[in-house]
């Protein structure tokens, strides 16, 4: 952060960039300082420490991978309890149209079911924000169910609602409601009150104060209320597959359990951990759309 | 509400800016008339922040109120911006009663409280967003004052490029935009280091003199009251009493070096005596 006030251009100049004159003493004796070459080897040592900092990450990865690439046939660990990454490898191209098909099935549970928790999470914690009687009354009872996991009401929900999209949707809507709701209050009430005096004192009514400020105010800490919603929103789908389903990526592990295909049960769970990374990555974006970064 | 808001809206051009009586007329002048607040502590007893305060502000003056923590100083900048209600009494402004935000009051607060997700412009007519007078007719204005508190190459970064100093300069011109008959400053310097404050007094002194409206300055310093201020307002410990009324004629523009004048340290030396002997400083 460029620290440029007044003052400081007011203080003496550094005796290196020419403004000798407030050192006369030093100027006699002691040869300028040479910034550039100086820059030129910070800058040198820099740019080879985050190229290797960047790349740290996927050389570990690619290390770990090919370790276990050795090690599964050197200990002769059968493929049915674990295969080898190019065995998944050759599995994923060899089913692809499988595995896509059931990742459209499960990505649109979550989107479903995130949007839905988003759809009445904000109106929610607008309510309790806003009305004490919503906050004393409703608040409480939220965070009590909240203690109820919220996996264990997915056979009960496949009971009501049977084996489609709706009983998975409505497992991702509740696992990621009460962090939409918590986050959205706790970003709400964060405001300071001198912030609120200082906007009324500009003639601003409570709808002007939530727009002008108390919105962008809160949208760090709704985002990242999001952010954890939509990861729980997958594990909330794929365990209403668990339970009962006719496709899906939960699914296709089951299958592939019953099938002894570990391969393609690997497989299913890389494809699962795309979908949370692509769903987390969108939000990210948002987030970087809509949020100034401090 | 119409008529003041057609007055404010009046442009500030630099052909009115030389002409001081034109400007003038939007001061504005206070009465505090018999001004009791008393609020309720969490314990549920009364705290009495003031009690039946007089007061009288003219046209123009630049007044500060110095006092200890706890004299009342804030309360009274809330009720003058008509944010909070008075328990008892009248403040009027021209005559007329405050008893909510006025468009001819803007507030500056000791934190900048300046919005990280705007850049420095848009922070500047967030007022005049919020009035909906207008953006683009005050756009010129702005530039104007950022570019008089030497910001005008500042006015398309984020607040949070800018340092402490700065970004008060940013909530002045947040305030000015709204070209208010009476600006409240709640200890704006509060939070800066020493130097930079001294540079901020005689920054704000020059705005000032340009701008030429009623202010009303909260401040804990002494010598920052008695340099900025055409009268200097000594107030007790709760409940706020007016313990001194003490006229600063000295002539304009003050420079840094009128610190050493004798008549400055005079006025210094007679605000400190009397926080002396109504006990809020002790000696030895």
């Amino acid at each position: 952060m460029p620290d440029v006030d007044r003052i400081s251009s007011s203080c003496a100049p550094h005796p290196g960039s020419g403004g000798a004159e407030a050192q006369p003493v030093l100027k006699d004796t002691v040869p300028p300082v040479d910034l550039n070459e100086d820059r030129k080897r910070r800058r040198r040592q820099n740019r080879k420490w985050i190229v290797l900092e960047n790349a740290s990450p996927f050389l570990i990865s690619a290390l770990l991978l090919i370790l276990w690439q050795v090690i599964v046939p050197l200990a002769q660990v059968p493929q049915l309890i674990l295969p080898t990454p190019l065995e998944i490898i050759a599995k994923i191209g060899k089913s692809y149209p499988l595995l896509l098909a059931d990742t459209k099935v499960t990505l649109l549970e979550v989107l479903y079911g995130f949007v839905a928790a988003v759809a009445a999470g904000i109106p929610i914690a607008l309510c309790i924000f806003y009305s004490r009687i919503f906050a004393k009354s409703l608040y409480p009872i939220l965070v009590g169910l909240q203690t109820i996991p919220k996996v264990a009401l997915a056979p009960l929900l496949v009971m009501w609602f049977g084996f489609g999209l709706l009983p998975k949707v409505v497992i991702s809507f509740l696992i990621a409601f009460f962090p939409i709701v918590i986050t959205t209050v706790v970003g709400l009430s964060g405001l300071d009150r001198e912030m609120v005096y200082l906007v009324r004192s500009m003639g601003a009514n409570e709808f002007q104060t939530f727009i002008k400020i108390r919105l962008p105010a809160a949208l760090p800490s709704i985002f990242g209320g999001f952010k954890v919603a939509i990861a729980l929103s997958v594990v909330g789908a794929v365990i209403g597959e668990y339970i009962a389903a006719e496709s899906g990526l939960g699914y296709r592990q089951l299958t592939a359990n019953i099938q002894f295909d570990s391969a393609l049960n690997f497989a299913a769970l890389i494809f699962i951990a795309l979908c949370g990374v692509v769903t987390f990555a969108a939000i990210s974006g948002l987030e970087r759309v809509f949020v100034r970064q401090r | 509400m119409r008529s003041t808001a057609q007055l404010i809206l009046r442009p500030h051009n630099p052909a009115n800016s030389t002409n001081q009586a034109a400007i003038r007329a939007r001061a504005v002048s206070i009465a505090l008339d018999n001004v009791t607040k008393v609020y309720e502590s969490e314990s549920g007893d009364d705290i009495w922040a003031l009690d039946r305060l007089d007061l009288a502000i003219d046209f123009g003056q630049f007044v500060s109120i110095v006092g200890p923590s706890g004299c009342g100083k804030s309360t009274l900048l809330l009720m003058l911006a008509g944010l909070i209600p008075v328990t008892s009494g009248t403040i009027r402004l021209n005559g007329e009663a405050v008893t909510r935000p006025h468009p001819q009051i803007a507030v500056v607060f000791q934190r900048d409280l300046l919005l990280y997700w705007r850049r420095v412009l848009d922070n500047v007519l967030l007022p005049v967003e919020i009035r909906r007078w207008g953006r683009s007719k005050f756009v010129k204005q702005a530039e104007q004052l950022l570019e008089q508190v030497g910001l005008a190459e500042f006015s398309n970064k984020f607040v949070d490029e800018l340092s402490g100093g700065m970004r008060q300069r940013v909530a002045i011109c947040r305030a000015l935009v709204q070209n208010p008959g009476l600006l409240i400053m709640d200890e704006p310097f509060g939070a800066l280091d020493a130097l930079t404050r001294e540079q901020m007094n005689v920054d704000l002194q020059k705005l000032w003199l340009t701008v030429a409206n009623t202010v009303v300055f909260i401040t804990h310093s002494i010598d920052e009251a008695v340099f900025l201020s055409d009268r200097v307002l000594v107030m007790s410990p709760r409940p706020g009493r007016v313990l001194l009324d003490l006229q600063i004629d000295l002539p304009r523009p003050r420079k840094l070096s009128v610190k050493s004048d004798m008549r400055f340290v005079g006025f210094v030396d007679q605000i400190r005596r009397m926080f002396e002997a109504s006990g809020i400083l002790r000696g030895e």
